[in-house]
């Protein structure tokens, strides 16, 4: 008995399907069919954000959270190109998503009729595929599709274009049960020849190094990466989108690489005699200059995108394939070749730089510094599951720099991309995610301002959301780039502190509002928030001109660093020659 | 230095815009392409023809395995594929020159398909440089008008070596 159904309705359906329990949509003409479809589905929960970019951000958050695709639903045209940033977010990030965007008719697209846009033309290099639905009948498969290519091999966004007259059309309802997909055949499984060669090229490494992104927390790999580090006794550098997948309190965990790393993470990347990169694409604001990156060393390179292999860094061992699987085939190999650690030495080399270059700030008396509020987020949460957001920027970094992670999917950053504006919306969806934990969102004033719209969101959909500003008054990390390499010419870097009153504004949308001046102040404020039984803000005006150290300046070797000498003048460690080669 | 790639794509809508746009976000001119569909009515061949350097062109041919509706890719070695072009010429051919143009069609072993007052148009299939040398000898008569399709090829031998 086959049973007629629009494509409105056949879409919640397949939604239903796939597991989906939390959706981000915002409608407009052409989409309400499928509002009015959804209004009567019990499964799936509508939340309506205050801009299209704060439900594709928003989704994103969840998916990142909770390991399942985010779903966001908007209109045509205008709804529709502005999810464009958030895609190209979870692009960037490997992020699981299906976006739906609704379309004109078809018997009118491609007349620039009224809030038309080609969204699969415009979306194509930002998507990991996409597709504009002909017919209703179709939706099933395209529907059972997406959701397979974004949650498979390396994960990332998908887009649907559904005209109008297509979620209004009837067919007979069916839905596969499995995809045929003859070009797509992500591989999964680790040559085993390789896994070989690498379990042998660990047991003999004197200084080897683990280098773990992105792709351990997408794979559920964390066990795997502390099975093997414990076994071998590896030293682990976790990058910005990798947070989480090792624990940030174990001694053989060594901080984050790259631009704003610690000294003795990149000193440690410099002298590894085996890079051993799971998850990770070998990205610029790692590496640095890449003919100086981990130059002493042979190279694993594990991950389940080919094209990574090889792109940036020539690699000794590519294994191509899941991270999780890979990793305890390789433990497993050296449990049966009976190997053993040899690191101490190395270990004790990395612990001499870790004490002689600590991360460190000032610390002046009654001087509210920006590293002090993410310090004191993290030890008043110790007792708590806390999920952490950012925004872009000089809070991002002091986050990644100061904040201690408890695992992995309780951190959501904009890697790639970098986009300010991510952190808040995509707090939100980490909310919906994970009722269970305290979301804390840290942010800039610069960046909090691109999406603070969704304070309503936060206030009407019961997403308590914490956000915690580090308000200096200007565009943070730009001011610092233009005080070390722009002659301290503030070109429009510089905000207003009390412009917006953040604490009115928190109070305009029923929310909470607190402003910090001294370190005084802090903990009282902040627990204060946190206990609020909503969403807050907390205005904390730190220190104006502080800089993110260390730094490789850009296009640097990552070890030859500005900054991170403790007691050592900023101004002292700047190298003239390395700012040259800056311009060249 | 050129390469020629030949790429089995799913035969749907806007494939062809998703392979072509790889080489266009990078700067890479296409030098010839050429599409159609294959003896499977589902599966169409993609002939492309590109100047690239050998690492930024494993990188696009890494990018298009990715693209979900692309089957395979193939890097044709150039001395071991059969590879085709095709031409016709509108050539000016007053008549009593028209005997001359005629036979530098049956050199080439092409075919005079059209005949007008003082023109002849020829369609002559070959290799890039067998019809490059014949354009060279029709250009003295006066080339009033020229299409040609792109490179189309295959690799030589059965069809899994």
């Amino acid at each position: 008995m086959s049973e007629r159904i629009t494509g409105a309705s056949a879409l919640v359906r397949a939604l239903e399907i796939e597991g989906v329990d939390v959706l981000f949509g915002y409608p407009g003409g052409v989409a309400l069919p499928v509002f009015d479809a959804l209004y009567h589905s019990e499964k799936v929960r509508t939340i309506l954000p205050r801009h299209e970019q704060g439900a594709v951000h928003a989704a994103d958050g969840y998916a990142r959270v909770t390991g399942k695709p985010g779903v966001a639903l908007t209109t045509s045209g205008p709804g529709a190109t502005n999810t464009i940033t958030g895609l190209a977010n979870a692009f960037m990030d490997s992020i699981p998503m299906v976006v739906i965007t609704a379309q004109v008719a078809t018997h009118v697209i491609g007349t620039d009729a009224f809030q038309e846009s080609d969204m699969t033309g415009i979306t194509m290099p930002i998507t990991k595929h996409n597709y504009l639905v002909t017919q209703a009948a179709d939706l099933p498969e395209v529907l059972k599709e997406a959701f397979h290519i974004a949650t498979t091999g390396r994960p990332g966004p998908v887009l649907i274009d559904l005209p109008v007259d297509v979620s209004k059309g009837e067919f007979d309802w069916y839905y596969p049960e499995t995809v045929s997909l003859p070009g797509y055949k992500p591989t999964y499984k680790g040559h085993a020849k390789q896994v070989k060669q690498a379990a042998q090229m660990i047991t003999k490494a004197r200084k080897p190094l683990l280098y773990v992104g992105g792709g351990v927390i997408s794979s559920n790999a964390a066990n795997e990466i502390k099975e093997l580090a414990e076994l071998m006794q590896l030293p682990v550098t976790t990058t910005m989108l990798g947070k989480g997948a090792f624990p940030e309190d174990h001694h053989l965990w060594i901080g984050m690489p790259g631009m704003h790393g610690a000294k003795y993470t990149n000193y440690s990347i410099t002298e590894t005699d085996l890079l051993i990169g799971v998850g990770v694409r070998f990205d610029d604001r790692v590496t640095g200059k890449l003919s100086t990156f981990a130059s002493k060393a042979k190279v694993i390179h594990i991950d389940i995108d080919p094209a990574e292999i090889g792109k940036n860094k020539a690699v000794d061992v590519p294994i191509v394939g899941d991270a999780r699987g890979i990793l305890g085939a390789i433990t497993a190999e050296l449990r049966k070749m009976g190997s053993e650690p040899r690191t101490d030495a190395w270990m004790r080399a990395i612990d001499d730089w870790r004490n002689r270059f600590p991360l460190h700030y000032a610390k002046e008396e009654g001087v509210l510094y920006p590293q002090l509020v993410v310090e004191r987020i993290d030890a008043l949460t110790r007792d708590r599951e806390v999920v952490l957001t950012t925004e872009v920027g000089q809070n991002q970094m002091w986050a990644c720099q100061y904040f201690k992670l408890r695992g992995p999917r309780m951190w959501a950053t904009s890697g790639g991309l970098g986009t300010m504006g991510y952190g808040f919306p995509a707090a939100l969806g980490c909310a919906a995610g994970r009722p269970d934990a305290l979301v804390v969102n840290v942010a800039g004033d610069g960046s909090i301002q691109m999406n603070i719209q969704e304070m309503a969101t936060a206030k009407l959909n019961d997403l308590p959301v914490k956000n915690v500003i580090l308000n200096n008054g200007y565009l943070g990390m730009v001011r610092q780039w233009q005080e070390l390499f722009y002659g301290k010419r503030y070109a429009s870097s510089v905000l207003d502190r009390d412009c917006p009153d953040f604490v009115k504004l928190a109070e305009a949308y029923g929310c909470f509002g607190i402003r910090v001046t001294s370190p005084d102040e802090l903990d009282a404020a902040l627990t204060a928030a946190f206990e609020f039984d909503g969403p807050a803000i907390v205005d904390c005006r730190v220190v104006e001109e502080e800089c993110v150290w260390p730094m490789v300046a850009p296009g640097g070797s990552i070890d030859e660093m500005l900054g991170g000498v403790p007691g050592g003048p900023v101004s002292e460690m700047l190298d003239d020659d390395l700012i040259e080669e800056v311009w060249e | 230095m050129q390469h020629t790639l030949s790429v089995l794509v799913e035969n749907k809508p806007g494939v062809l815009t998703r392979v072509t746009s790889l080489f266009a976000r990078r700067g890479f001119n296409i030098d010839s392409l050429a599409v159609g569909v294959t003896e499977d009515l589902t599966l169409s061949r993609i002939t492309l023809v590109v100047s690239a350097e050998d690492i930024p062109l494993e990188q696009i041919t890494k990018q298009l395995h990715k693209l979900i509706n692309v089957i395979k890719i193939q890097d044709l070695d150039p001395d071991s594929m059969i590879d085709r072009e095709l031409v016709l010429f509108k050539v000016n051919a007053v008549p009593d020159r028209r005997h001359e143009v005629i036979e530098i069609a049956n050199v080439f072993r092409a075919k005079i398909v059209d005949v007008g007052k003082n023109c002849l148009t020829i369609e002559a299939t070959g290799t890039a440089d067998k019809l490059a040398a014949m354009e060279d000898l029709l250009r003295a008569y006066g080339i009033k008008e020229l299409a040609r399709t792109g490179k189309i090829a295959l690799a030589r031998g059965s069809r899994d070596s």
